[in-house]
């Protein structure tokens, strides 16, 4: 069993404590934590030049609450990462609504997407997740930098927890696929997400480290009352979590 | 299998229209200012060789007087008693109406000389109106153009088969035309003699025989050579910096082709036919890009080549046609040049197939480690270069070593420039403060290597403007400075003989405020055709003639007739200096008391006092005067008074700021062709760097999409990748300067001295490096505004994609 040192938690609990809502304009602050964190409501997308008469996405609908996580079934092409993309503010949808942290997307323009995955959602992908340029710990430490919510010793912590605290001096490239992608999870993590958004977050893992980081994951759910939302092939990693749905063919079931 | 390999190559090219449109259009620019330079040097030595051939045939053995001189017509009409079968010649330069141009006066009926061509008028010319007044001249169409319609005397026949400069006629009418009766200036031997012929020497012991040119004027030759040298450094190099794009261009096809050559090779294509069809793919597209590169090319030289045939008329007197001809030769080097440089870009890619592992995992960034890896190899190799360079000039003398130079410290430089940027770039992420800044300065660093080549070809192209513009502006300032000081003189009036000059004379001198002779006569100095000036003691020598180095009391002693004044192409390229002593004629030796500057002149020049240059040379004519006018003199009415007075030809009174404008409009000229392919050197890197940054644009996407993903916008991230290209463009520039700098002195201190026999002092232009500057910002701004666009408006989707494909 992997622990965190208890200095990091205690960093953790203070931040919780503390939790300030990070400005999503410039101009207003963000209320207390709402009741829910995630809404999703008969949300439909087609992508252009599919078939019409089969939305990617036809009428989802679902609910996630501070501290609650929802596993993401469904066989490939069913829809899930595409879900994943529009709460993430990633692609517009045609129809219904999501709400992010009271924060209806519908609203926003796409300065204001990029504002709301800045302050409060993280992703995580299967690959591909880090910036090709940068060392691991630049990686590791950039999203939450953008905003100036960086903490040094979280990251750290987050980073011996993940066993990738010797690699901060390479570059992506240099790192295996599993490394790569903890380090996008610990890079996720160390933001402090409202909204933590994971695509296959551990298919790239093998079982020991994937267990390891859906730990740390659902750790910082517990902890932060963040939200969890995880699409997943794997029925253990769907068990671990508290809720699970199935998306087949766009709609859920 | 081919067939099947051949389809699968050829999807790709469907799929990247762009790609192939790029590899096409970078080969067919570097093929095309390539030939267009061939295609010129190719049409001036025709118009030498036919010029050759009429006047100095190389084949035919000829009689002339042993010192050079006249051959008198009684010595050609005893020759032909005694059995020799030759053929008299008389040419010289004269001006026929509004054009000076060389006559060639031959014997028409007899002479070996008349181009086989000539044959056009055989049936309506009656033999006799050759010869008989006014006689007819055979010139070439462009000839005829600048002749004009006023002509007076004899009939103009335009001759597609006479070479241009060159006037043919019957010797009578030439004897006319150059006032010199009586007088031949050589003597062709014909192949038909008889046997017993009498001995040369028992008829003419003043003439010899000797065989090929007889006026072998080296000098102008020579500059003529360095001019088309220049051209085809300047077309090498252009034809480098597009070798830039075709490399970058071939690296990225075959680098974005890598996954499909793999699958190819796991499927069971053997290397060396996938490597053999690739060549021939490449062949194809060579060979049609160059085949679109020769037709560039004869545009780029019909538009260019009348001015150079002015220049070389103008400064050198080489007459060269201004209409284009499609020669084989120059075709063939072009189409063979794409090849050959299509073959020497795509070795390395080849090298990369051969060492393809089958098996291994696709690499995003592979070509860019690549370029990492070696980057120690090009720093060295580059520095290498440079230090060869500099050993070439330390070592040797002449052209080539200033050549070598200028070629080491070139690609040298070029090779330097990615680890330079790599430097500066890894210190400014180093300071950067703030993730957005540390990611754009790393960013810029991981696009160094794929811009790298297209960052080189702008590097050399900014330089070679930096360079060659401080060249020609150094040069036309040194010019104009130097035509203020040697056209002291207000007018230049030229006479019919010594009795007009007498009465100019006369007529002017209670009017102006000084009158000097200007005589001169033809000699040899140090083994070259030279030019020796007789002066009088007059202040406006003392005053004005920019002098380079002179011992004190150089004038006293040079208008005493004890000193001699040289130029400084005698001083630098027959090492004549000050103090050393110089033979200006059989028997007459003087000490050089100093040195002026000359531009412009092929020749060696000497200045003498006057009357020591008329002891010797006694019948030097007295037909130019040099007048110096006194404050507001009317300088119309004194001329119209003297026409008034004397009866003067029409263009017999030239203003000095005539003289002055004609000379910096030949001046102008000369560099006029430079300046073009300045610019279009320039434009082909523009249009490198553009590709580069097009071709890049969809490696770029894994680079920006995490950060797209993480909250910047597209609209940020393409204003980034604009300054990002700025930057790039901005730090080469600034790398330009100095080596634009360098190469500016080497062309002054070393091409120059070597070529031309001057060396000419270096000013800076820094208001000509800020507008360069600007336009390289602006090649850098306009190559990335289309990608930035692209990255502006890309669909989420196709950015969503870079986390799901397996590339």
């Amino acid at each position: 069993m992997i622990g965190i040192d208890a200095r990091g938690l205690l960093r953790l609990r203070v931040w919780t404590i503390s939790f300030a809502a990070p400005r999503l304009d410039g101009t207003r602050e963000r209320p207390s934590l709402p009741r829910m964190i995630l809404r999703i409501r008969d949300l439909k997308k087609t992508y252009p030049g599919s078939d019409e008469t089969r939305p990617v996405l036809d009428g989802v609908s679902l609910d996630i609450g501070p501290g609650e996580t929802l596993a993401l079934t469904g066989e490939s092409g069913s829809g899930k990462s595409t879900l994943l993309h529009l709460t993430a503010g990633l692609d517009g949808f045609d129809e219904g609504e999501i709400t992010v942290g009271g924060t209806a997307l519908s609203g926003l323009d796409d300065a204001g997407r990029a504002a709301l995955r800045r302050n409060q959602v993280a992703l995580v992908f299967q690959q591909f997740n880090l910036i090709p340029s940068l060392s691991v710990a630049q990686n590791l430490a950039f999203q939450a930098r953008l905003e100036g919510q960086e903490d040094p010793d979280w990251t750290s912590a987050i980073a011996e927890r993940l066993g990738i605290h010797r690699l901060g001096g390479r570059y992506p490239e240099e790192i295996s696929g599993g490394q790569a992608q903890r380090v996008a999870i610990g890079r996720a993590l160390a933001v402090k997400p409202t909204l933590l958004l994971a695509d296959e977050p551990t298919g790239n893992l093998d079982e020991e480290n994937s267990r390891a980081v859906l730990d740390l994951m659902l750790d910082l759910v517990a902890d932060v009352g963040s939200a969890l939302l995880l699409a997943t092939h794997s029925t253990a990693v769907a068990e671990r979590l508290g809720q699970r749905a199935h998306l087949s063919r766009g709609r859920l079931t | 299998m081919s067939r099947a390999v051949l389809a699968a190559f050829r999807s790709h090219w469907r799929g990247h229209p762009g790609q192939l449109v790029t590899l096409l259009l970078g080969l067919a620019l570097a093929t095309a200012l390539w030939s267009a330079v061939q295609a010129i040097n190719a049409e001036a030595r025709a118009s030498y060789d036919a010029a050759t051939a009429l006047l100095e045939p190389e084949d035919r053995p000829t009689l002339a007087a042993k010192d050079g001189r006249a051959i008198p017509i009684e010595t050609y009409v005893a020759l032909r008693r005694a059995g020799w079968s030759v053929s008299a010649v008389l040419d010289g330069r004269a001006r026929l109406g509004a054009a000076r141009v060389t006559v060639m006066g031959v014997d028409m009926l007899t002479t070996p000389a008349l181009p086989p061509d000539l044959t056009e008028y055989g049936e309506e010319i009656a033999p006799v109106d050759l010869f008989s007044p006014p006689g007819i001249v055979f010139v070439g169409p462009e000839t005829a153009d600048r002749i004009g319609a006023d002509l007076e005397g004899p009939t103009l026949r335009v001759s597609e088969a006479v070479p241009e400069g060159v006037a043919l006629m019957d010797i009578a009418v030439a004897a006319r035309i150059l006032e010199t009766p009586g007088a031949l200036s050589r003597l062709f031997v014909l192949p038909d003699q008889v046997l017993d012929r009498v001995e040369l020497v028992a008829i003419a012991p003043d003439l010899e025989e000797v065989a090929g040119p007889l006026h072998n004027d080296a000098d102008t030759g020579r500059l003529t050579d360095s001019f088309h040298l220049n051209l085809t450094a300047f077309g090498l190099l252009s034809f480098g910096v597009g070798l830039f794009i075709v490399n970058g261009t071939i690296g990225l096809a075959y680098e974005q082709r890598r996954p499909m050559l793999r699958t190819l090779r796991a499927l069971g294509v053997p290397l060396r036919r996938l490597a053999g069809l690739l060549a021939v793919e490449l062949t194809v597209l060579a060979i049609v890009a160059g085949l679109l590169g020769i037709g560039l090319g004869y545009l780029v030289a019909a538009f260019l080549l009348p001015d150079v045939a002015a220049t070389l008329r103008g400064l050198y007197g080489a007459e060269v046609s201004g209409s284009l001809q499609l020669r084989p030769g120059w075709v063939a080097a072009g189409l063979g040049m794409t090849l050959v440089g299509t073959a020497v870009a795509s070795v390395q890619s080849f090298w990369r197939l051969a060492n393809l592992p089958v098996l291994s995992a696709t690499a995003p960034r592979g070509w860019a480690r690549a370029a990492a890896r070696t980057a120690r190899w090009q720093m060295m190799a580059g520095l290498g270069l440079v230090a060869l360079g500099a050993l070439a000039i330390a070592l040797f003398d002449g052209l080539l070593a200033g050549f070598a130079f200028l070629g080491g410290l070139l690609m040298g430089s070029a090779l330097l420039l990615p680890p330079i940027l790599n430097g500066v770039l890894r210190f400014a992420e180093r300071r950067a403060k703030g993730p957005m800044a540390e990611w754009v300065w790393a960013d810029m660093r991981a696009q160094v290597p794929g811009l790298s080549l297209a960052l080189m070809a702008l590097l050399l192209a900014m330089a070679a403007n930096i360079g060659v513009g401080t060249m020609v502006s150094s040069f036309r300032l040194t010019f104009t400075g130097w035509l203020d000081q040697r056209l002291a003189s207000d007018l230049y009036i030229s006479t019919e003989g010594a009795d007009e000059t007498a009465e100019v004379r006369r007529f002017l001198a209670p009017r102006v405020a000084g009158i000097v002779p200007i005589r001169s006569a033809e000699t040899e100095i140090a083994g070259r055709p030279a030019r020796i000036y007789g002066v009088v003691d007059d202040a406006i020598y003392r005053e004005n003639w920019p002098l380079l180095a002179a011992e004190a009391g150089a004038w006293d002693r040079i208008v005493s007739g004890r000193a001699v004044l040289i130029n400084e192409q005698l001083h630098r390229q027959n090492g004549i200096a000050v103090g050393a002593e110089v033979a200006l004629a059989p028997g007459w030796v003087l000490p050089v008391v100093g040195v002026y500057s000359d531009y412009g002149n092929p020749h060696g020049q000497a200045i003498v006092g006057l009357e020591a240059l008329l002891a010797v040379f006694p019948g030097i004519p007295d037909r130019q005067l040099g007048v110096r006018l006194a404050e507001g003199v009317d300088r119309a009415a004194l001329e119209a008074d003297l026409r008034a007075e004397v009866d003067l030809l029409p263009e017999a009174v030239v203003d000095q700021s005539d003289i002055k404008a004609v000379s910096l409009e030949v001046f102008d000229k000369t560099f006029l062709v430079t300046g073009a392919f300045n610019v279009l050197t320039l434009a082909v890197a523009g249009f490198a760097m553009f590709t580069a940054l097009l071709t890049l644009w969809t490696m770029r996407l894994p680079q920006v999409a995490p950060v797209w993903a993480l909250g910047q916008t597209r609209r940020d991230l393409a204003r980034l990748d604009l300054v990002r290209s700025l930057s790039l463009a901005g730090l080469t520039f600034s790398v330009s300067v100095p080596l634009g700098l360098a190469l500016a002195w080497a062309l002054l201190a070393v091409v120059n001295v070597e070529a031309f026999g001057w060396r000419l002092p270096m000013f800076l232009f820094p208001l000509d490096w800020l507008r360069l500057g600007l336009l390289a910002l602006l090649a850098g701004g306009l190559a990335a505004a289309i990608p930035a666009r692209r990255l502006m408006h890309v669909a989420p989707a196709r950015l969503l994609r870079v986390f799901a494909d397996d590339r």
